[in-house]
């Protein structure tokens, strides 16, 4: 891959001027309460690429909460249209355990029935990556091999000082940084400088796997009845918080809105979690996954294997957001597996 | 990064069809017939479903209750049950809804054909399996022989009782009806679907059983058609969820890591053994 160098001094150059550029919103994190939260960035002085963690991931940039589907007009003669909301939009600061998250997600919606409402927006995304070298409490991206990046980013910079080192990913990302940035090409010594950051951060992370990733579906196909589900979940209040922070979730529910004139409407889908209650729910009564157990486990499964199997890609990414945001301290998929490989010895 | 070519049409997007006719069926049961518009066919196989846009209301699926030999329309039985299926059941002739699907795999007409076809239909699981009897029934030789035992709660809550009043006339069709509790004017079976099987005799190598029903039911009656000397491939079933999207993206219907919108929800009894959770 071909790597560039960008003074620090230059960074706040190369933003001003995509966000002042036509066309593409830039979004990327900015200090929000005491804590991290991706949002619009309109001059440089409020992104802040030295971020642990965003409380949600870049995905509603992809997946928004709620979109609209189609329209529909209820007139004499109905009609139904297709909705495609998509906008350009360069995301700035991704860590790399979410630049996977978005592969998963491209994955997940250009298989099997391409989702052309995802895959439009996906389209118009530019994802600009930083090296995470201040990782989260939470986080286990180095033991779940999801700290560093190699594919899923137009650039990717990592902070060696004063300088960041660019990796091109993309012809999109080269043409960009041609346009808008004043580089030059990297030296040995500021490539192994970049790799030494990188192995630093690695030791950073407080919180690890206790066995090798390609080893936890082998793990989850022998802990179905395990302990470990129910003990962990007696605790869960059914909030949805680990679901809604989690980059990789992408679950929906599909719900109809009429306008006031009841002549007009809309439907859209909005985020939806299997840890909710009513996410198996039918209209006879029926409940598939009635009790906490079995719908953290669920969650779990398809964390560590259902998605596996499916994408070849984990359903976690060891962002850690799920840990931070629950309040019965149960989410993390880290502390499940390995307690259940701890049970399984 | 996202190589494959993206299809332009939205997944997301119903056709609309005309509701041509209505008829009550028991005492929260409708069968509703419908058209496309620009009179397309659905192209369904028996076993799939569709999903049914009430403009305004939402989405549900709905197993078709036609079979596929009737070409100019389709029809949806329904129970009225939830916000959408209540809303339909208030419709009247010449009322628009969406359309999307049909969707999932149905039942395997390939592997049925020249087998003797046991069918087994708890309450309104006879919807979808509505379909494949009458596929059957329009193409009588090229299957073996042709068992169906009904079952339901009450005589009050039997359904499409013309029509298996029909079949009780057919010299080639042997149906056995019983209900859990009768009433003063009810003369047939009295007991659950699994008295039925003493009174049928199958030939287990030819023999498949088609199961649809509640929930609760399938562990029993599987037991009953493995006793009568089937094997788990020769016993199909069909799985209830909630499928939201239909295309296997929204994470409703799952089941392990199978999506049964997609997948299902037609299954042997062979595949739910490696699915916990299906029944």
């Amino acid at each position: 891959m071909e790597n560039k160098v960008i003074e620090k001094q230059n960074m706040s150059l190369l933003v001003n001027s995509l966000t002042s550029a036509e066309g593409a919103e830039v979004i990327g994190p900015r200090r929000k309460d005491g804590k991290y939260a991706f949002g619009k960035i309109a001059d440089a002085s409020e992104l802040c690429l030295d971020y642990d963690t965003t409380v949600l991931p870049p995905k509603m940039y992809l997946l928004p909460p709620k979109e609209t589907l189609i329209t529909f007009k209820l007139e004499k003669e109905y009609k139904v249209e297709p909705v495609i909301e998509d906008k350009s939009v360069i995301l700035f600061g991704v860590h790399p355990h979410d630049i996977k998250a978005i592969e998963l997600l491209d994955a997940t919606f250009s298989a099997t029935n391409p989702d052309v409402n995802y895959l439009s927006r996906r389209e118009k995304i530019t994802v600009i990556g930083v090296d995470c070298l201040n990782p989260n409490p939470n986080a286990f991206c180095a033991s779940l091999g999801t700290a560093i990046a190699e594919t899923g980013f137009d650039l990717l910079l990592t902070d060696i000082g004063d300088r960041y080192v660019v990796t091109i990913g993309s012809s999109k990302g080269k043409e960009l940084l041609r346009e808008h940035a004043e580089t030059r090409e990297a030296s040995q010594a500021e490539l192994a400088q970049r790799d030494v950051e990188r192995q630093k951060a690695l030791a950073n992370y407080k919180v690890s796997l206790k066995m090798p990733p390609e080893e936890i579906p082998k793990l989850l196909d022998k802990s179905w009845d395990s302990h470990v589900f129910e003990e962990r979940s007696e605790k869960c209040l059914n909030c949805g918080s680990c679901v809604m922070v989690c980059p990789t979730c992408f679950c929906f529910d599909v719900q109809d809105d009429v306008a006031l004139n009841l002549k007009q409407g809309e439907r859209y889908r909005q985020w939806d979690a299997c840890m909710l209650t009513d996410f198996a729910l039918v209209a006879g009564g029926a409940n598939f996954r009635e009790d906490k157990k079995s719908r953290l486990r669920h969650r779990m499964y398809r964390k560590g294997k259902y998605l596996w199997e499916r994408y070849g890609k984990l359903g976690c990414v060891g962002c850690g957001r799920c840990a931070s945001a629950c309040l019965a301290e149960i989410a993390s998929p880290a502390e499940t597996f390995n307690l259940l490989k701890e049970e399984s010895k | 990064m996202i190589t494959e070519e993206i299809t332009r049409t939205s997944i997301y997007l119903p056709q609309l069809a005309e509701l041509i006719k209505v008829k009550s069926i028991a005492e929260r049961e409708k069968l509703f017939e419908f058209k496309l518009q620009d009179a397309k066919e659905l192209g369904h196989k028996p076993g799939q479903f569709v999903e049914v846009s009430l403009l305004g209301i939402g989405e549900m699926p709905v197993s078709v209750s036609s079979s596929p030999t009737k070409k100019s329309s389709f029809e949806l039985a329904v129970r009225n049950a939830g916000s959408v299926s209540n809303a339909l059941h208030n419709l009247t002739e010449g009322a628009t809804v969406g359309i999307r699907g049909p969707f999932g795999k149905g039942f395997p007409l390939e592997s049925l054909k020249g087998k003797d076809i046991l069918i087994v239909a708890g309450g309104i699981g006879l919807f979808p399996l509505r379909s494949l009897i009458n596929y059957i029934l329009d193409k009588r030789d090229e299957f073996g022989r042709f068992i169906i035992l009904s079952g339901c709660r009450t005589p009050r809550e039997r359904v499409f009782v013309n029509e298996l009043g029909q079949c009780q006339k057919r010299q080639d069709v042997e149906l056995l009806e019983t209900v859990d509790r009768g009433d003063e004017e009810w003369t047939g079976n009295v007991g659950m679907i699994t008295t039925l099987f003493s009174k049928v005799t199958v030939a287990p190598q030819n023999t498949f059983a088609i199961v649809v029903g509640p929930p609760v039911m399938y562990k029993f009656v599987v037991a009953e058609c493995k006793k009568k000397g089937l094997r788990d491939e020769q016993i199909l079933l069909s799985l209830e969820r909630r499928m939201k999207c239909g295309v296997g993206k929204c994470g409703h219907c799952q089941i392990n890591g199978v999506y049964v919108c997609q997948e299902g929800p037609v299954f042997t009894y062979a595949e739910i053994l490696k699915l916990r959770e299906a029944i």
